[in-house]
Formats: C-alpha cells, structure tokens, sequence
C-alpha cells in the first residue's frame, strides 16, 4: 500500500478522554506524518485570572488541570511570593513540598496505569491505579479533597499537616514504596513490555533540545534538568534526592524514569515529615505591591512556569502560563513518525500529555483549515468586530 | 428433525450460545477480579446480547452487501462447529472421516467474515484492523495445522473418533513429548482465534478503535458478539477433545473446561497486546519451530 490514509485520533480522544485531535497520516501500518491539533477546549485562564483578585487566582489556576492540580497554584504562588518578597514560614514550605510529591507520585501512577491500558495491558493498569488510590486517600485526609487540594495560598498553606496524619502517610508510602517494587519488576523484567517500549518513539538528546522537552520526557532523552534541583524553591533544598535519568530516549526509558521518580517523590516526602519544624503554616498578606513575578514549579511532566505582574491593586493586569504538556505534546511531531499505529497509540501518551494544560485558542476556518491566531490578528479581529458592530447599530464616533 | 434441533438447540446454537455467554461471564468476573474490580452478574453478558438485539440497524451507506451477510456467515460457521463436536461428545460413531479437517477449516471462517465485514464497510480504521486480522491469520494458521497434523501423525486418522479411542487406550495426547509441544503451540494459537490479548491486535480499541468492528452495531455487533461467545465455548472444548481426551465424562470434561479457559484468561491478563509484526514474527518464528519439533518427533513415535 503507497497510498496515505489518514488516521484520526480525536477530537474526542477515546482514552485519553480529552479533546485533542491528531492526525495520523499512515501508509499501510507505518505513521509518515502526523498533525497535532490543540485548542477545542480553550478556557481563557489567563484573561480570568486578570479579573480575579489575588487570593482567588490560586483556586482559579488550580482548575486549569485536575491531575497536576497543586503545580499550577504551587507556581502561582511562588510568582507572587518572589513579586511581593514574602518569605513564607518554614513550615508551610515542608507542606508545600509534600502535597507536591504527593502529587507527583499519584500522578506517575495513574500515568503508568495508563500505559499499560495503551498497549493493551489492563492488569497493569487496574492495579496501578488501585495503588493510587490510598494517595489520593491522603489527600482527602490531609485536605478533604481527592483532588484540588485547594492547600496553596500567597504566603502559606490553609491547612497544616497534623500529627495524626502522619502515620497513615509514613504507612501508605511503605505500601506505595511496595507497590513501586513491585511494578519495577513487573515493567523492566517483562519481555513483552520490553518488545513494545523499547526503541519505540525515540526522542534524541539533540531533538528533545531542540523542541524544549522538559519533565521526564526531557530526563529520558538524557538531559538532566530539575527545577526542584536547578532553582529550588519550597523545602526542596533542605531534603536530598537524585534527579534519575536515562539516555535512551524510547518509551521504555520515560518509563523507567518515572518509575525511578516514585522512589525519589517518597524519599522527599519523608525527609519532609522528619524534618519539618513546628509554627506558623501562613503570614498574612497585606498588599501586592507593583512588579512582576516569576514562578517555577518541576510539575510532574515538567516544568510549570507562571509569571505575574501587578499594578498595586489587587488584582493581576497580566498572569502568563506555560504548561509543560505545551512543550512536550509537540515533540510527538518527532517520535511518532515513522513507527507503526500502535506505536503511535502509546508513544502520543507517553510525554503524559495534559490537555487541559496545554490549551491555546485557535481558530478554525474553511479555508485555510487551521491555524493559531497571534495576538495582534486578535486585536485586528476584535477591531473589525466594533466596526461591524458600529455599523449596525448605526453609531456614529462623536469627537 | 433431530439434525435441526441438534443444531439449533443442542448441542447446536441455543446451547453454545449459552455456554458460550456463561464462559464470556465468567472471562469478565475472573479478569475483574484479577484487576482488583468487582465484575459483573452472572447475566450480564445476556443483558449485553439483549440490548443490542433491541436497537436499529445502522448500515453505513459506503458499506457493501458483505457487510450486512458476514456477521451470519461467522455465526453459521461455529454453530456448525459447536453441533460437530457435541455429537461427537455425545456419540463417537457420530464421527466421519475428515472431520477434523473440516473443523480446522470452519474455525477459520468467523476471522474470514469478520475480515469480509470489515473491509466492506469502508471505514480506514476497520481496512487497517482487517489487514491486521488478514496477517494474523497467516501468522497462526500455520502453527495451528502442524500441530493437528502431530495429532494425526499420531493417530494415524483424520477423524475425532479415532483421537477420541486412541486417547482411550494409549492415555491423553498430552502426556507425551510431541503432544505437550503442539498442545502448548494450539493454546497460543487458540489465543489468537479468540482475538484475546496479547492477540487482539485486529480490534486494538486503544489503536484504531475496535478496528474491524467499529461500523457494527445492534444487532449485527450481536452477531458477532455471540460467534465471539461460542468460539470461547467451542475452542477450549476442541482442544479438550484433541488434547486431553482420555476421559470425557461429563463432570471430567466440565472441570478440563474450566481449566482451559482459566488459562486463557490467565495468558490474557498477565501480557500486554503485541504489534502485528511482532505477533507475525511469533508464530512464523518459534511457535512454529515448536510445531515443527512436535512433528518431527510424532513420526518418531515419542
């Protein structure tokens, strides 16, 4: 077969569950192009957030993805923090941290199940999803929430850890710390995971550069970067940890770099319940002076970057955010190419894509299919829409 | 008048179907549990068939006449299987010459039509499911007929009657070299036929989206749901019949189905799916290696 046939993944991502739309161009079963379509679920956080006052931003930001629901307002407030000069007592930093690599583990975990269920493993999945579940299980405990834990806030958390929660979590880490052997085992010994992942989607060091991967997808193709390493932040300086990677760059590699994270995530979060002092767990904030901010959290599939700047009110005038799924979703212009569909199928979910993370508006018109919009051609839009809408009405300028 | 009721109730369609939907239960309760899940009622799968009867026919308007035709096809090709082997299970002498062969070619038929079905209904995922179902085909079919052909080797008769007998005397097939060889390569085979995993890459929902069945629904999605249901019933019985025949009372051959059928979902829930190639290359490669050893070592007498 030398004739293209288009293989379409989406809109409607039948596992992914998300609205993101890829293009497969296949001949036979080999993948020869693939476009990548983002944008049917653009929500406008970043205009929201500049009508929202400082406090809200943090549970808004937090909306922006339900997996890694603390990194966005972990970043957020980070921005602020460095904005403001806040230093936040000592306390609320080991919180951070820990609700962070709570996150973290939860977050590899629900992203190996996934995989399994990829190709075509559902035991691997059911029961790394089962393993989750006594995480999330923590949360509800520590926060009330399974998920958006609401703990961040400018100048501290809302809810300390108590000491009663601690050793239902040093248990459920030991459990987890199991599991994570046991699925070591199950997913690097297996030979038929091996056929499947390795040498599958290869991201080279050169290419993972060159397209700005970040997170694990970065650490597998064997670039070394942390934030919580290169540029602390939290208690992250105060706990050792080894950031694990791989050279390979293949599927297999990312999983065996995520695997690796779980034992760090659980390292980190007990050093933190050991070291972590007594006081307060927030300061009150009187005022956002004017300036700008910046905030970088290592979210689980990477780096998460907000940048805030205030004009002395109490509301942000301008709130960017770069997702790290916004980097990692495209490199798959890359990997997918040139292997077969269902390599496709697994190497489209292995840089943990996070849609709702990564949504951009986009236009789409008939006639020049698709493309994104610059912000001056929105301004130029939004301009000829007054004209029109002048016109009808029949307003006329008065000066 | 007795042909009909044989292969329309028994051991014919309506019992096999039965069977056939119990065993698919009991594949959701021992997977769901396996998983760490619940599983469904032991009616569940009835519910299933019954819900789909109950809904429209949906023929795409590029599909072919084929596509309406091939859910039958597949659905007459295993019911015949299923009255074939009861008979014979119920009576020996019910057996003729050849039968075997027939069967072999029969089990093929349901892949055929679901291959017929899928590439008439003009859908890009399901030509791309059924050129996989089409390779698949070639990769186990090989295996599947050397490993028969050990049986007749050892037999020394193309007939279910004479395996049965030989069994009788000589002990099950299984319990020699060549046998536990080719039984081993017939399970993987079996595996296959079924469309489980590591096997079910023509269907690969995570891939192309249930592939070659992603045009059926209602009633012809049932149809091939239900030839789905009775392969489960009648492969683990071929292979009872085949392999591990000695004694066919009735609780012996309950518990050796049970026991099949237990290791198929087993196979199926410790692997993940492979690619087509790799799935090719298995049983072109060492599955049927082993068919060849088990062969050679049947004509000598081991």
């Amino acid at each position: 077969m030398s004739h293209k046939v288009v293989i379409p993944i989406g809109p409607y991502h039948p596992l992914q569950e998300e609205p993101e739309f890829f293009r497969l161009y296949v001949e036979g079963e080999r993948v020869v192009d693939i476009d990548i379509v983002i944008g049917y679920n653009h929500r406008g956080i970043e205009e929201l957030s500049e009508h929202k006052h400082f406090d809200q931003v943090a549970y808004l930001v937090e909306r922006i993805c339900g997996i890694c629901s603390t990194s966005h307002p972990f970043a957020y407030v980070n921005a602020i923090e460095d904005l403001a000069h806040i230093q936040v007592p000592e306390r609320a930093l080991y919180i951070r941290t820990i609700i962070a690599e709570m996150e973290r583990i939860h977050s590899h975990l629900l992203w190996l199940g996934l995989a399994g269920h990829f190709i075509g493993y559902n035991t691997l999945w059911m029961w790394a999803w089962r393993y989750r579940e006594p995480i999330l299980d923590c949360f509800e405990m520590i926060c009330g929430n399974r998920n958006h834990y609401a703990m961040m806030k400018p100048g501290g958390v809302r809810r300390d850890i108590l000491n009663e929660h601690i050793s239902p979590l040093k248990k459920t880490l030991d459990e987890i710390s199991r599991a994570t052997d046991m699925f070591y085992g199950a997913v690097v010994d297996d030979p038929v995971i091996k056929a499947r992942l390795k040498g599958v989607g290869i991201l080279t060091k050169e290419q993972a550069r060159n397209w700005c991967v970040v997170g694990p997808t970065a650490r597998a193709s064997g670039i070394d970067i942390d934030v919580r390493r290169d540029d602390p932040y939290g208690a992250y300086d105060r706990v050792s940890f080894n950031v694990p990677t791989e050279q390979e760059g293949d599927i297999f590699a990312k999983t065996v770099v995520r695997l690796k994270e779980l034992y760090e995530s659980i390292r980190i979060i007990r050093q933190c319940l050991d070291k972590m002092p007594k006081g307060e767990i927030e300061i009150k904030i009187k005022e956002i002076p004017a300036g700008e901010g910046i905030g970088r959290v290592e979210a689980p599939r990477g780096e998460c970057f907000h940048y805030v700047r205030s004009d002395g009110t109490n509301r942000p005038i301008r709130h960017k955010i770069r997702a790290p799924s916004y980097m990692n979703v495209a490199s798959n212009k890359i990997a997918a190419v040139g292997g077969t569909i269902s390599d496709a199928a697994i190497t489209l979910a292995a840089v943990d894509p996070c849609y709702c993370c990564t949504e951009r508006c986009s236009v789409i018109r008939k006639e020049d299919n698709q493309r994104i919009l610059t912000g001056w051609e929105l301004i130029k839009l939004s301009q000829e829409k007054t004209e029109k809408l002048k016109k009808e009405i029949g307003f006329k300028d008065v000066i | 008048m007795k042909l009909v009721f044989n292969y329309l109730v028994f051991p014919g369609f309506l019992f096999s179907a039965v069977v056939g939907l119990f065993s698919g239960w009991f594949d959701r309760k021992l997977t769901a549990r396996i998983q760490w899940r619940k599983g469904p009622p032991w009616y569940q799968n009835f519910l299933d068939i019954l819900k789909l009867f109950s809904k429209e026919v949906i023929i795409p308007t590029q599909a072919k006449f084929t596509f309406f035709i091939s859910p039958f096809v597949g659905l007459c090709a295993v019911v015949i299987v299923s009255t074939m082997l009861g008979r014979v299970l119920l009576d020996p002498s019910e057996s003729f010459i050849g039968d075997l062969i027939v069967l072999v070619y029969l089990l093929v038929i349901p892949a055929i039509a679901l291959i017929l079905g899928a590439s008439s209904s003009g859908n890009p995922l399901a030509a791309v499911g059924a050129s996989r179902e089409m390779k698949l085909i070639l990769g186990y079919e090989l295996p599947f007929i050397l490993s028969i052909l050990t049986l007749i080797i050892k037999t020394g008769a193309i007939k279910l009657e004479a395996i049965l007998n030989h069994q009788m005397v000589y002990g099950s097939h299984i319990a020699s070299f060549s046998g536990v060889i080719a039984f081993l390569v017939t399970l993987l085979c079996i595996q296959a036929k079924l469309g489980a995993v590591p096997f079910d890459i023509s269907e690969a929902e995570q891939e192309i989206m249930a592939g070659t069945l992603i045009e059926y629904s209602g009633p012809l999605l049932a149809l091939f749901k239900l030839t789905r249901a009775i392969l489960l019933y009648i492969m683990p019985l071929f292979l009872t019949i085949l392999f591990i025949g000695k004694d066919i009372s009735f609780k012996f051959l309950f518990l050796k189905y049970i026991g099949l059928i237990t290791l198929i979902i087993l196979l199926k829930n410790t692997n993940p799916r492979l690619k087509i190639e790799q799935a090719i290359k298995f049983f072109w490669g060492p599955v049927s290696f082993l068919a060849c050893v088990s062969v050679i070592l049947a004509l000598r007498g081991w």
